[in-house]
């Protein structure tokens, strides 16, 4: 006799696949080590197989992302596979990787002059099967090429993350998540002097068959720790600082 | 298999250039004429000015005195050797291995050694090269011989046939007269005083005596054109091992075309590299066009590689680049640059995949294809603490890095590539600023760390040492502040912003 819990686990489940989601088969549904963020995703694993977007409304942000986004990088890249980096403005500075623990030196960053051929590379890369993942900074990202980047994705399961430099020029896309993160004033630690660990407002804008929410995280030096609500100091992320 | 040579003449070279140029001139004596000791001297004359008897050589006054009318153009100094340039490299249709004629420059030097069969016999073949110079507007002569001495003596001098047979040579430049052994003016004058006519009366002197009267080149010459000895060719292109061709029956013109072409190429250079163990490194697909224009495409790989599709995939991304104008008649593929191939060994267990992955390769000669090789970087670390140097490009996607990247210092995620001065509240000796104005801005730095002092390298490079503090203000942003040089009335010290933290 099932219990009524478990019917209603079962009914998710039904539901995901209907709507296209197909569990990985005969493998380990793999954490990126997001901790509680993971659960607003559908059956609640991080989706390698799609396209996350990234919106930094402000310079300051960029440096954020990048911080998070070399965060997951060190999880998807933990198997030793490579990564492509495409940007057409790149002031990622590469030794400061390491801090995340990513080997950069398995990054191969492209630099190209415009969008359209940050976005020829980013196909061309997802389509290709020795990667780990793909980043691209761009700035605008219309809806046909989304969904090409998504078909690019769900071919070869290879999570394509684009940081998007110009909210301006935001439309609708396909894209599985939109993430925004910002920085917030590091914690800190018992009241010792000077910057403590990044600590971030990450906000999942919108998910595919999930929950967005917004969450506080820290990389705290080799992994992403959710701060609680005790620990954050009293602050809104939306303040306008003049 | 007897060597055999083909010499071209183009009979009035410059000349016949002009008409195809400016086809109103074909009616109008005209000579070509360059400055020389502060009079202009004539260099070439048209077959209408030479039917007035002008010669190069005189003075172009003299030239419009005896030939009213006559239009005379400026001569540039190489355009000759520039024009057979052209020419030459319109030949290699018909033969690998082609040269300027360096002793009178208006000719062409062809080795045809088992090319003529080809076109259906030396008869066929000498009419198709006379027929499409022709068809082009030039005047040309030519001679097929045993020797390019023989070849060169007969296009010029011979009166019978262009064809002398094999080992034939010898018998036909006995009646040819010394002019046609290519030797200088004054050993010319010399023959014709002693009263040499013709080859055959000085032919078989014995050699000493002809060295002691015209020296050793005079000796050269003459072995040269009875083949007792070597004439080595400077060929315009040098062959290349891992070369072929495609001759089409009717023009190309469109991309489906071409990629046909291509993969037909592919097909066969691949097999043959294959065979060898070798792969392509960089290849050039080169086009014939029927307008004797050349249309070139150039790949490169990261490593070799001898796979069709790959291959195939790089040149397509480059057909756009091809103009194939009215058609092209004959596609060439050449390996420029070929190494042999490493075959992956299949390993029992992979722990760490990294970037020696064939379809990464593949993918990164797609990219620098496109983009071109300076889109794609590669960093390792370096030995050094100042930041712009602590990376540097690796040389190839293989290359291990030799030290770990360093962790124990705060580097910021984003480094501007110039530091951006800034405005600074700061106590002296070496506090971190209070407060500090960048882009307008006014940031109130709430924690900070440091100073972390870099010296400059100044080995290097010279200029003021960097005190580096890492700041956070009210809002949460992270910087990467620096002070340029000490504090001091004497010295100048500057506030920068170098990068920020995630």
């Amino acid at each position: 006799m099932e219990t009524k819990l478990e019917m209603l686990n079962k009914l998710r489940q039904d539901m995901l696949l209907w709507q296209g989601f197909k569990p990985a088969e005969g493998e380990v549904a793999a954490r990126v080590g997001l901790g509680e963020i993971e659960a607003a995703f559908p059956g609640g694993v991080f989706p390698r197989k799609g396209i996350h977007e990234f919106i930094c409304e402000t310079p300051d942000q960029v440096a954020a992302t990048d911080g998070f986004v070399a965060g997951l990088l060190s999880v998807l890249m933990a198997e030793g596979t490579g990564c492509v980096w495409i940007s057409t403005s790149r002031r990622l500075f590469p030794p400061s990787l390491a801090a995340f623990n990513v080997e950069t030196d398995q990054i191969i960053f492209v630099d190209v002059r415009s969008d359209r051929e940050a976005l020829w590379v980013m196909e061309e890369a997802l389509r290709c099967d020795g990667l780990a993942a793909v980043v691209a900074e761009v700035d605008g990202l219309s809806l046909v090429e989304s969904r090409r980047l998504q078909l690019a994705v769900e071919r070869q399961g290879i999570p394509g993350l684009i940081i998007r430099k110009d909210p301006q020029k935001l439309v609708a896309g396909v894209s599985t998540a939109r993430w925004k993160i910002a920085p917030l004033p590091s914690g800190d630690e018992d009241g010792m002097p000077g910057v403590g660990f990044p600590r971030w407002q990450v906000q999942l804008l919108k998910v595919r068959s999930g929950n967005p929410g917004s969450w506080t995280l820290e990389w705290e030096a080799d992994r992403f720790l959710q701060v609680t609500k005790e620990q954050v100091p009293f602050q809104t992320v939306h303040e306008k600082v003049g | 298999m007897q060597r055999r040579y083909i010499s071209i003449w183009f009979v009035h070279l410059l000349s016949d250039w002009q008409v195809i140029r400016r086809p109103e001139l074909k009616e109008v004596p005209f000579v070509f004429a360059a400055p020389d000791h502060g009079r202009m001297l004539v260099t070439a004359v048209s077959p209408l000015a030479a039917g007035h008897d002008v010669v190069p050589g005189m003075p172009a006054a003299d030239a419009k005195a005896i030939c009213p009318g006559v239009e005379v153009l400026d001569d540039k100094a190489g355009r000759a050797g520039k024009l057979l340039k052209g020419l030459g490299e319109y030949c290699i249709r018909y033969a690998p291995i082609v040269s300027i004629d360096e002793f009178s420059m208006d000719g062409l030097i062809l080795e045809v050694t088992g090319c003529a069969h080809l076109w259906g016999g030396e008869l066929a073949y000498v009419k198709e090269i006379v027929s499409r110079f022709k068809g082009k507007g030039y005047t040309v002569r030519l001679a097929i011989a045993d020797t390019p001495g023989a070849a060169w003596a007969v296009s010029r001098f011979g009166k019978v046939t262009p064809l002398v047979a094999v080992g034939a040579h010898v018998e036909t430049l006995q009646v040819l007269p010394p002019e046609a052994l290519r030797i200088e003016a004054h050993i010319l004058a010399k023959l014709k005083k002693l009263g040499f006519y013709q080859i055959r009366s000085f032919m078989n002197m014995p050699r000493s005596v002809l060295r002691r009267r015209f020296g050793e080149n005079f000796l050269l010459r003459l072995g040269q054109a009875l083949g007792t000895e070597d004439e080595p060719l400077q060929a315009l292109r040098q062959p290349v091992p891992f070369r072929e061709r495609l001759a089409v029956l009717e023009p190309i013109k469109t991309k489906t075309g071409i990629e046909i072409a291509i993969t037909r190429l592919l097909e066969v250079l691949c097999k043959r590299l294959q065979h060898e163990g070798l792969g392509l490194r960089s290849g050039i697909l080169t086009g014939y066009r029927i307008d004797s224009k050349l249309v070139q495409i150039a790949i490169g790989t990261n490593v070799a590689s001898h796979s069709v599709e790959h291959l195939f995939k790089l040149f397509q991304l480059k057909i756009e680049q091809i103009k194939p104008g009215l058609g092209i008649e004959l596609f060439e593929l050449e390996a420029l640059k070929v190494n042999p191939v490493e075959v992956p060994q299949e390993a029992l267990w992979n722990s760490k995949p990294g970037l020696n992955n064939k379809s990464v390769l593949e993918l990164i000669d797609r990219v620098s294809g496109k983009l071109g090789p300076a889109a794609v970087h590669r960093y390792i670390p370096e030995a050094h603490y100042w930041p712009e140097r602590s990376a540097s490009q690796a040389r190839s996607l293989t290359e291990l890095r030799l030290r770990d990247w360093s962790t124990d210092k705060p580097r910021p995620t984003e480094l501007l590539p110039r530091p951006e001065a800034i405005q600074v509240m700061a106590l002296i000796p070496d506090h971190p600023p209070k407060f500090f104005i960048y882009k307008g801005e006014h940031h109130q730095v709430v924690k900070a760390d440091g100073p972390e002092r870099i010296e400059r390298e100044w080995w290097l490079d010279p200029g003021e040492h960097r005190d580096y503090y890492r700041v956070e203000d009210a809002t949460g942003r992270r910087y990467w502040l620096y002070r340029s040089g000490h504090y001091g009335a004497s010295q100048s010290f500057q506030w920068f912003v170098h990068g920020f933290f995630a």
